[in-house]
């Protein structure tokens, strides 16, 4: 009996990601292999059940990769492509740059202050994430918050909305907790007498920092920067509201194809794509856990 | 003892002539001309409402080995950790050499400190953790690695370099962090309760290694432990602490033999200790009236005055029959007894509720026991064995 059940508990996470993650990965990937058509799905070919396993052959014979093909043509999808990962990387590292400074200080500070900032950083969750990137239009826009600052202050006005800078302060300031969490994680559990033992041995306390707490806290970091880049090389909605038109990102596009285009096979094309680029970082990070274990 | 006759001035002997016991050889504190290496001077610190350490004073001298004993909460870690530059004291000061040091940031004080759980860096591998202390010295890259394997080979760890410390036994990770501690080559070695974490067997062995590794480096060791045993092992001399001061300081003979009060008789080793009020004096003895019976003992102190009488197990002797002298003779009955192997701990009931720990080293192989619960015994004791405590 007990084994029955512990064997259904192992079973539904998979369960859960069989139906909520491996069955639409499946739908997309067969929309990006199929041919565009004018109508709604489905869309070619189908699979003929009537006709057994050959009817399934004929199907596979039928997919083709003539959507990925397309890709490659069009020059828009490349710049949208590099555009988007640059933008994500910008943003990651400024991200590391001003996420880590927070973690760490939380991490010095008494406990129950500590558990009052983590709060602090959490607490925005609570808010609508819409309506904190529309009050960003409220603060960036030309006659808005930011420029009624500067000219109190006797300063030139900015034209900052609709720009690749209102998507990168956008993007930081909505996927900070992202990045401070997991690294606050780590350099909470820093050994003390780590930093002690690196001063005894005639360290600074700066010298001490970069070479004990900042290597011991880079795990903490990749899981930010996987965290955090990830989703924002697909961000839609945040390039789509402070972005300009100029602002070329692969979220957009999906959105464009999807909606606007009614192209389907690009647009599942173009999201396999994306996934497929950003399951390599991932990979390629867990091989590196798994060699500092061994 | 003669302070030229020593080695304070001449250079200490390469050979111990004995373990745990008198190394007559080696004594620069009784030496007034030598300069102590490191004093205490009226230290304090207080962590808020706690004192943690009230007024010590101490020198330690070059080449020594030190060791604070007592129990956990007793001040000893502070002291250390003021020493190494981790705290800093509230009042009094630190002397190293003839610099106070007091102004010292950690990292330029020439003291390093073996951490109790080794607090190896645990990204680097054993040789990067090595030389840790070389690197922050600037030390050229040959000299560096040339120093890492001399340490290496000094700790038997020789070809072991490449591993990280996860990938290490617990005695191997101990050696490690002695070997990064001792690589920088510093003024003083600090030990904070560096076989802690080790099992008894390998504690021992490691005890033996430790002390022939600070006569081979003619370095200063100071550690911090609250177990007795091991201090009267490595020390030269032991200073008993006891809520932030420092109750006794001494070789491990002398804190053994002649403790200054009941404190520093019973946190080192077992004792039996008789109240009692001194009834007379009798050429060199005391003559004690004690609840227990009457005692004759070696001591100073008044007529009248409230003294205790010490006397450790060992120095108790155990007889079958009474003895015929009745002097310091007391009368009982075995109320339970241990057998170690090598030495029999008696538990003797002398009245109701009363007992007396007496041990006898098990000198023939006498498997059937001679003695056994609820045997009638005699123990006494000599004049000499016992010491007369006034607090």
């Amino acid at each position: 009996m007990r084994r029955g059940r512990s064997g259904l508990a192992a079973i539904l996470p998979f369960l859960w990601l069989a139906l909520f993650f491996a069955f639409p990965f499946v739908l997309v990937a067969k929309l990006s292999l199929s041919e565009t058509a004018l109508a709604m799905p489905p869309y070619a070919p189908r699979i003929d059940w009537s006709q057994g396993l050959d009817g399934l052959k004929a199907f596979f014979a039928a997919l083709d990769g003539e959507t990925y093909a397309r890709l490659t043509k069009d020059r828009l999808y490349l710049d949208a492509y590099l555009s988007s990962l640059r933008i994500a990387a910008t943003g990651t590292g400024l991200l590391l740059l001003i996420g880590y400074p927070i973690a760490y200080g939380i991490s010095r500070c008494p406990p129950a202050v500590r558990q009052a900032l983590v709060m602090a950083v959490i607490l925005p969750f609570w808010t609508s994430f819409l309506i904190r990137i529309y009050a960003w239009i409220a603060i960036l826009k030309p006659a808005g918050i930011l420029n009624g600052a500067l000219a109190a202050l006797g300063l030139p006005p900015v034209d900052i909305l609709n720009t690749e800078t209102a998507v990168l302060l956008g993007l930081v300031y909505a996927y900070l907790p992202f990045m401070v969490l997991p690294l606050y994680a780590v350099l909470e559990r820093r050994d003390e007498s780590l930093i002690e033992a690196a001063q005894d041995l005639g360290a600074t306390p700066l010298s001490a920092f970069w070479r004990v707490t900042f290597p011991l806290s880079l795990p903490g970091a990749a899981a930010g920067a996987l965290l955090c880049f990830i989703p924002m090389a697909g961000e839609f909605v945040i390039p789509d509201l402070l972005g300009g038109s100029d602002t070329l990102m692969l979220g957009r596009v999906i959105w464009t194809e999807f909606f606007a285009n009614r192209d389907w096979p690009a647009a599942s094309a173009v999201a396999i794509v994306l996934l497929a680029t950003l399951v390599a970082p991932i990979l390629l990070f867990e091989r590196q856990q798994a060699k500092v274990l061994r | 003892m003669d302070p030229g006759a020593d080695g304070a001035l001449t250079g200490r002997p390469q050979h111990r002539p004995q373990i745990g016991g008198i190394r007559s050889s080696f004594a620069p504190w009784e030496d007034p001309a030598a300069r102590p290496l490191v004093r205490f001077e009226g230290v304090s610190k207080a962590f808020g409402d706690a004192q943690a350490v009230k007024g010590v004073d101490l020198s330690i001298y070059e080449r020594e080995f030190f060791a604070l004993l007592g129990p956990s909460g007793c001040g000893k870690t502070t002291l250390m950790r003021m020493l190494a530059g981790f705290e800093s004291p509230d009042g009094g000061r630190i002397m190293l050499g003839e610099r106070d040091i007091q102004a010292d940031p950690p990292h330029r004080r020439p003291v390093h400190m073996m951490f109790q759980a080794y607090a190896l860096f645990p990204h680097l591998t054993v040789a990067l953790n090595i030389a840790f202390g070389l690197k922050r010295q600037g030390l050229p890259k040959a000299e560096i690695a040339a120093r890492v394997a001399e340490m290496l080979a000094l700790v038997k760890l020789d070809g072991l370099g490449q591993r990280r410390p996860d990938q290490l036994s617990g005695g191997q990770r101990q050696r490690v962090a002695l070997a990064r501690a001792l690589a920088p080559r510093p003024r003083i070695l600090l030990l904070d309760e560096p076989m802690a974490a080790l099992d008894k067997k390998l504690r021992e062995e490691t005890q033996f290694e430790l002390m022939s590794l600070q006569q081979t480096l003619g370095m200063t060791f100071m550690i911090v432990t609250h177990d007795q045993d091991e201090a009267m092992v490595v020390a030269d001399r032991i200073a008993v602490m006891r809520e932030g001061r420092i109750v006794q300081v001494g070789r491990p003979a002398e804190v053994y033999e002649a403790p200054v009060d009941r404190y520093v008789a019973g946190f080192i080793g077992d004792v039996n200790l008789f109240e009692g009020k001194v009834s007379a004096h009798e050429g060199p003895l005391l003559r004690l009236q004690a609840a227990d019976g009457q005692f004759d003992a070696e001591g100073t102190a008044d007529v009248g005055e409230q003294v205790w009488l010490a006397v450790r197990p060992e120095k108790i002797a155990v007889h079958t029959e009474p003895p015929a002298d009745p002097r310091n003779r007391l009368a009982g009955r075995i109320l339970d007894y241990g057998y170690l192997g090598d030495w029999t701990t008696y538990l003797v009931e002398i009245a109701p509720g009363r007992t007396i720990r007496a041990a006898r080293a098990n000198a023939t192989r006498t498997v059937d026991r001679p003695l056994g619960c609820d045997d009638p015994v005699w123990l006494t004791f000599a004049p000499s064995s016992a010491v007369v405590l006034t607090k």
